[in-house]
């Protein structure tokens, strides 16, 4: 009976939803005639002033900049709410909630693919204003990387020292970067450095410090974030 | 041929994507399990993603970055999909990885004190 009416009101939701969408169309132009769309100024900017190759990067680190920052600080909460949701006693390392080993096989080869995996996040992170990818893609590849890891070796540990210590240089590196813009321009997160030619590594201003910088600091807290809940196991009842 | 190819288009993408905003409403309205229920939270999630990326689409559209190619080719800014809903689902994208982190730790934190799931035997409020 509940899953009935659960359906009937799913049913009706989807329906008008899906309606309202319909009449949009897939495809087709649907910013009212004759007013210039934002992404045409925003496209056309990412060109000119800005000279960045890839206009989300463009988007998410300059125009949405600040927005940025908050979604990093956003992350960092999340980090820290799980943290202490989770909490054990200092130096108290609970133990591995994967309790199998790993087979020969992927522990030999995962110490192969780690260093690659770790070099296609920094390429990712690195290359975030050329390319399809950015910081936050990159410090998920570099994160995945460690979850090999960790799935692997039954000892493997990472230093929670070192993450914070990344963590926080990477945060106020952006929030520095930002500062620095009152000096120059006048508004946060202003670019005070030359821009470059298009297309080429060394482009686009503080965009690729910016990105480099949110690139290591999600690497760190996604790191953080499955040490922690893989080694959650032991102390029951807490 | 091309707007009967688009008008079904718009039933396959749109369709597709509520479809799976639905199922992830039906996941966390009915199952009991905590576990399934985030796993609800994080498809609605997955859905209106997909959502607002297929509004950004234009009919021929290339991706918008700035290569090589596409200033040799186009001159035209407005041959590229609509980069906004991109950006904004990139933020959307690291902001359910925060939702679906807390509520995982939420549940363990449950399970370590009820030694269940089931959101019927959680009965009190107070722990």
């Amino acid at each position: 009976m509940k899953k009935v009416l659960v359906i009937l009101l799913l049913a009706t939701m989807g329906y008008y939803i899906a309606g309202s969408y319909f009449d949009i169309g897939f495809g087709q132009p649907h910013f009212v005639q004759g007013v210039k769309p934002v992404k045409d100024i925003y496209l056309a900017k990412t060109v000119k002033p800005l000279t960045v190759s890839n206009a989300v990067t463009s988007i998410v680190v300059n125009f949405r900049g600040f927005d940025t920052l908050g979604e990093v600080t956003v992350l960092f909460l999340a980090v820290t709410v799980l943290g202490s949701l989770l909490y054990k006693k200092r130096h108290a390392v609970g133990e591995r909630s994967v309790l199998f080993s790993a087979s020969s096989i992927v522990t030999s080869g995962s110490k192969l693919l780690f260093p690659a995996i770790i070099l296609l996040g920094a390429y990712v992170f690195i290359h975030g204003h050329l390319s399809p990818g950015g910081g936050f893609q990159g410090g998920v590849i570099i994160a995945s990387g460690f979850l090999l890891m960790l799935l692997a070796y039954e000892n493997y540990s990472v230093s929670h020292t070192a993450l914070s210590v990344v963590e926080s240089l990477a945060g106020i590196t952006f929030a520095g970067v930002g500062l620095l813009g009152f000096m120059h321009g006048g508004t946060f997160l202003q670019n005070f450095l030359p821009v470059g030619v298009l297309n080429n590594l060394f482009s686009g201003g503080v965009i690729p410090i910016i990105y480099i910088a949110v690139g290591f600091k999600v690497g760190a807290e996604l790191t953080g974030v499955i040490y922690t809940v893989l080694h959650e196991k032991g102390q029951s009842n807490g | 041929m091309d707007s009967t190819l688009f008008s079904y288009l718009d039933y396959a993408v749109y369709g597709t994507a509520v479809l799976v905003m639905l199922i992830g409403f039906y996941g966390a309205m009915v199952k009991k399990s905590l576990l399934k229920i985030v796993i609800g939270l994080s498809v609605i999630d997955s859905g209106l993603n997909l959502l607002i990326v297929a509004i950004g689409y234009y009919k021929g559209g290339t991706a918008p970055i700035f290569s090589q190619g596409f200033i040799d080719n186009f001159k035209t800014v407005s041959k590229m999909t609509d980069p906004v809903p991109q950006a904004l689902v990139l933020t959307a994208i690291v902001i359910g990885f925060g939702v679906t982190a807390v509520a995982l730790a939420l549940v363990i934190r449950l399970y370590r004190h009820h030694g269940t799931l089931n959101i019927d035997e959680i009965k009190d409020l107070k722990w």
